[in-house]
């Protein structure tokens, strides 16, 4: 073979001189009218986004503190000397920390508010020193642990093989053998806000949809030229044909694009809904409002994923006023309003929500007024479903290891509640063993 | 070369001949040719070649599809499978810094060892975050590699030495974020590429030896009298045999085996203090087996070539039920002669892959009706074939990269040992609109939501895709149907009315012009189609 034929694949490269599409365009055609909506009608009623077999009247969501949440700033335990004197300049001063009823030693920081009326209304709960053996202080590798619920953080996601032993049966972690052949589920596991979905929803089977906005969670060659829209849409929604076999790559491809258009004008009509309660502006209020009208609009999402970030405060992070107490207001005030949408709706007893960070933050403060990457932390819980107060033993702050915290909750074993008591799911196989759950649900 | 087509693509003999071309290649119970004798050349048309550059490679233009369908079968295949004739870029030194996650030097251990001693927390501090410094560059490297890696598969005229390396990759699956090592991700990669189609032993001799699947899997944590499984469990369970080939006790013994195989910076040692050298059985024989030794005792077991071919099979093919739950006898009786057939090949060849690809892209089966334009693309089958079949300017690579990861194939990172599962599990609702979207990006410059919301200002030109058209017969230019069929027939391989209708009517309602715009407008559409999805 001669050398010359290898520009067979050498990429020419031309040079763009074209009109843009928007300035040729001529007519504009009207979209489709109804076909959206007799679709919407038929998914909220068919329940379209829900597993087979799952009751859906149970729903998490997850507010995922990122970065490294300073626990002991949060939920200040303003009774031990050792944390005012390993904290000189961040320390949040006892009389300004919160006072909660039946916990004694520990407060809550004072930008907390919302979250003590919360509280004081039976609407939270607190788990003190939840982590799990061999820390990892890597943001990644730990935020991997908590996903997978592994301690090697390698395998699915905790969700996802919730997600797949309901829908489809299949085992736990990468090495787990499906019991049963997969099923397609078409519609949405699970929803989670933001760019890309995190790890924990990631399941075998199961893929969670996200995106950052609703109105993104759509075809963005609609923006290119209206021209488009109509046949875009004709093409999109025309589901499974009579010429093309059903158990055919094809066929599945047209059913899941029909879905996703559904799925698509569900999600933006739900979100194009008034909130009832009234969110203050931040962008975790805006991510949870946005939850707040997915299940008022039905959708049958049983989890939601939230995130909110820059808890990495290695320095000036501050005390009771700072970078730090600026985000735990945030947290707080979010998480209220949420809840009293919900309540609105008539919806709070349907919707627990679980806040973590990947780790806490080492006891004694550096050198920029800050902290540096840590161990356990507490983990929260919200909703009328949870069993209130202030739960397990707080962590020594004298006895530590290499500066930081022993935890003495693995935080697995609050998975498995949740599993076991909300969910109505056997946690073993999801979790890869046997974890008693630590009971943070209120008994049935 | 011969650039001209000989005969317009729509109307080729070959076209003529073959009867995929009025059928629809996605209706059921389409035709599977059991013969594995090489397919004729009046029988390779534009179909044939435009199939063999997509499943070879990542799809061609119109030019490379009719250059290929002109030569014939036999040259054709040829030239993509001894693509080392075909001269290629390599890699310059220094293209990676093989440094940033050096082992501690000695000067390093001391310091840390005099700041424990004297519990200086502060110099402990400082030495905690000169690591994270460079843990931090290094996950910048590793994304520059994954872009680097992505550009290769754009740009290469060896499009299936890439296709071979991305497989491999799949196949011997090692993740960055658990061994945090940019360079040995970088190493392995390497070694894929330069046994691409080579000796299949010779990578399963290099896997023990690679620091990356070294770490990935453990075994520089496995020693005498404590051996960790890991390795030896997944070399035959995933690499080489498939489950049910081989005992618990094989891997008990195959893990004393690997004892001692580790790394020392970027290279292999073998540690003799830790290396366990009794005794062990393995497949029933007997022996002071170490690594190599080990490695020798499977690539003798018969399920070697059946494993190894049956993947590629599946990769170059058709879609296989995954083994753990296969029945493969209900499968098409053609489909498993014709696995037979490969795996005898790979056995006389002696492990090599060449032979063995060369015999299946020859093959009439290779191009049964039922095959074609049936494979749902992996995410980098989509970006990289878009940009190669409709020669689209190379736009943002993080983007582009950011995108095979919401589409998930996040090169470098694969889920787990097991590499991707691939086909129908790569389609939900979510991945669906990156994939359109990442399309729309391409085409028209429009970034993706989440970046900067303005254009990249290269414009794409897609006229030039028309000129194979506009040669054979220059009056098609302006007949809307001939343009449109002539665009499907690249895009999705048919002409599917339910395909036709909405673009000859968006043409229509725009004054049935075909200049550059409206040319977009098809693509946009076209690429929109939940069949475009399939290669």
């Amino acid at each position: 073979m001669s050398n010359h034929e290898h520009t067979i694949f050498s990429r020419r490269r031309f040079l763009g001189n074209g009109l843009t599409l928007a300035s040729a365009a001529a007519a504009v055609p009207a979209f489709i009218g109804g076909t959206a909506d007799a679709m919407l009608e038929r998914m909220l009623t068919a329940g379209l986004t829900s597993l087979p077999g799952v009751p859906d009247d149970h729903i998490l969501v997850v507010v995922q503190m990122g970065g490294g949440n300073d626990g002991l700033n949060t939920v200040v335990p303003y009774g031990m000397d050792a944390y005012y004197k390993a904290r000189p300049g961040i320390g949040v001063p006892q009389a300004q920390v919160l006072q909660l009823a039946n916990a004694s030693g520990v407060g809550l920081h004072p930008g907390l508010k919302g979250l003590k009326e919360m509280y004081d209304n039976g609407m939270m709960g607190i788990v003190q020193g939840v982590g799990y053996p061999n820390p990892n202080r890597s943001h990644f590798k730990s935020m991997d642990i908590w996903h997978t619920a592994e301690t090697s953080g390698t395998g699915d996601g905790w969700i996802g093989r919730y997600m797949d032993c309901e829908c489809c049966g299949y085992g736990s972690g990468e090495s787990g053998k499906p019991a049963k052949p997969a099923v397609d589920t078409g519609g949405l596991p699970g929803i989670a806000i933001g760019r890309t979905a995190p790890l924990s929803m990631q399941g075998r089977a199961a893929k969670p949809v996200s995106f950052e906005s609703a109105d993104l969670f759509r075809w963005s060659g609609e923006d290119i030229h209206e021209a488009l829209r109509e046949p875009y849409h004709a093409i999109n929604r025309r589901g499974e044909s009579k010429e093309i076999a059903a158990d055919s790559n094809a066929a599945f491809l047209l059913r899941t694009a029909l879905d996703a258009q559904v799925a698509s004008d569900t999600i933006r009509k739900a979100v194009a809904q008034q909130t009832l309660a009234t969110f203050p502006n931040s962008g975790l209020a805006r991510d949870l409002s946005m939850v707040a009208k997915m299940i008022r609009a039905g959708l049958k999402t049983k989890v939601y994923y939230v995130n909110l970030g820059s808890f990495d405060t290695h320095a000036g992070q501050g005390g009771a006023n700072g970078r730090h107490a600026n985000l735990l207001t945030q947290w707080s005030d979010a998480i209220k309003a949420f809840y009293a949408d919900l309540k609105q709706q008539g919806n709070d007893g349907r919707v627990l929500t679980m806040s973590f960070s990947e780790f806490g933050r080492r006891v004694s403060q550096n050198a920029s007024q800050g902290t540096d990457h840590g161990t356990a932390a507490p983990l929260y819980l919200f909703g009328p479903m949870v069993k209130p107060g202030v739960h397990g033993e707080h962590p020594s702050l004298t006895d530590l290891d290499q500066g930081d915290l022993k935890y003495k909750v693995d935080f697995r074993s609050v998975y498995a509640n949740i599993l076991e008591s909300w969910f109505k799911a056997d946690s073993k196989p999801i979790l890869d063993g046997s974890f008693k759950g630590f009971e943070v649900m209120k008994k049935a | 070369m011969p650039m001209q087509p000989q005969t317009p693509p729509t109307e080729s003999p070959a076209t003529k001949a073959s009867p995929s071309s009025k059928s629809k290649p996605d209706q059921g119970g389409a035709r599977i040719n059991a013969s594995m004798s090489p397919i004729k050349p009046e029988n390779f048309g534009y179909d044939q070649a435009r199939h063999l550059l997509w499943r070879a490679g990542f799809g061609g233009t119109p030019r490379q599809i009719q250059a290929l369908a002109s030569w014939g079968p036999e040259r054709a295949v040829e030239y993509l499978v001894n693509f080392d004739q075909v001269p290629g870029e390599g890699v310059k030194d220094g293209t990676f810094d093989k440094d940033i996650m050096h082992p501690p030097t000695a000067e390093e251990r001391a310091a840390q060892a005099e700041a424990r001693k004297n519990r200086d927390e502060e110099k402990l501090q400082q030495l905690q975050a000169e690591r994270q410094k460079r843990e931090r560059w290094d996950r910048v490297q590793i994304g520059e590699m994954q872009k680097w890696w992505l550009k290769r598969m754009i740009e290469t005229p060896r499009p299936l030495e890439e296709k071979m390396t991305l497989f491999w990759h799949g196949h011997f699956a090692t993740n960055y974020r658990t061994i945090e090592n940019s360079y040995h991700m970088f190493m392995q990669n390497e070694m894929f590429r330069k046994h691409a189609v080579g000796n299949f032993s010779n990578l399963m001799f290099g896997i023990i030896r690679d620091p990356a699947m070294i770490a990935y899997l453990n075994n520089n944590d496995s020693r005498k009298g404590k051996a960790n499984e890991n390795l030896a469990r997944e070399i035959m369970e995933l690499f080489s045999l498939g489950i049910g080939s081989y005992t618990e006790n094989d891997i008990k013994e195959g893990a004393r085996a690997l004892t001692g195989y580790t790394f020392n910076d970027d290279a292999f040692t073998f540690n003799k203090g830790n290396h366990d050298d009794g005794e062990k059985t393995i497949f029933g024989k007997r022996g002071k087996f170490d690594g190599d030794g080990f490695v020798k005792l499977i690539l003798e077991q018969p399920a070697v070539s059946n494993y190894i071919t049956r993947k590629l099979y599946h990769f170059f093919v058709h879609e296989l039920p995954p083994l753990e739950r296969a029945e493969d006898s209900k499968l098409d009786a053609s489909i498993r002669g014709s696995m037979r057939d490969l795996a005898s090949t790979f056995l006389r060849s002696k492990y090599e892959v060449r032979p063995v690809l060369k015999r299946l892209f020859l093959s009439e089966h290779f191009y049964s009706p039922a095959f074609m334009n049936e494979q749902i693309k992996g995410p980098a089958q989509v970006i990289v074939g878009a940009m190669r079949s409709l020669d689209t300017p190379v736009r943002d690579l993080s983007i582009l990269n950011d995108a095979l990861d919401l589409m998930g194939q996040n090169i470098l990172f694969p889920p787990s040992v097991k590499g991707w599962d691939g086909g129908r599990t790569w389609i939900n609702t979510s991945t669906l609109y990156v994939r359109q979207n990442i399309m729309a990006f391409l085409i028209t410059g429009k970034r993706p939501q989440g970046y900067d919301p303005s254009a990249e200002t290269e414009r794409y030109d897609p006229m030039p895709l028309l000129s194979e058209l506009k040669t054979a017969e220059p009056a098609a230019m302006s007949d809307p149907v001939k343009v449109v069929d002539y665009l499907l027939k690249l895009t999705l391989g048919s002409t599917p009315a339910r395909a036709q209708e909405p673009l000859l009517s968006f043409l229509a309602k725009n004054g049935n012009q075909l200049g550059s715009d409206h040319v977009r407008g098809l693509l946009l559409l076209i690429t929109a189609m939940p069949e475009y999805q399939l290669c």
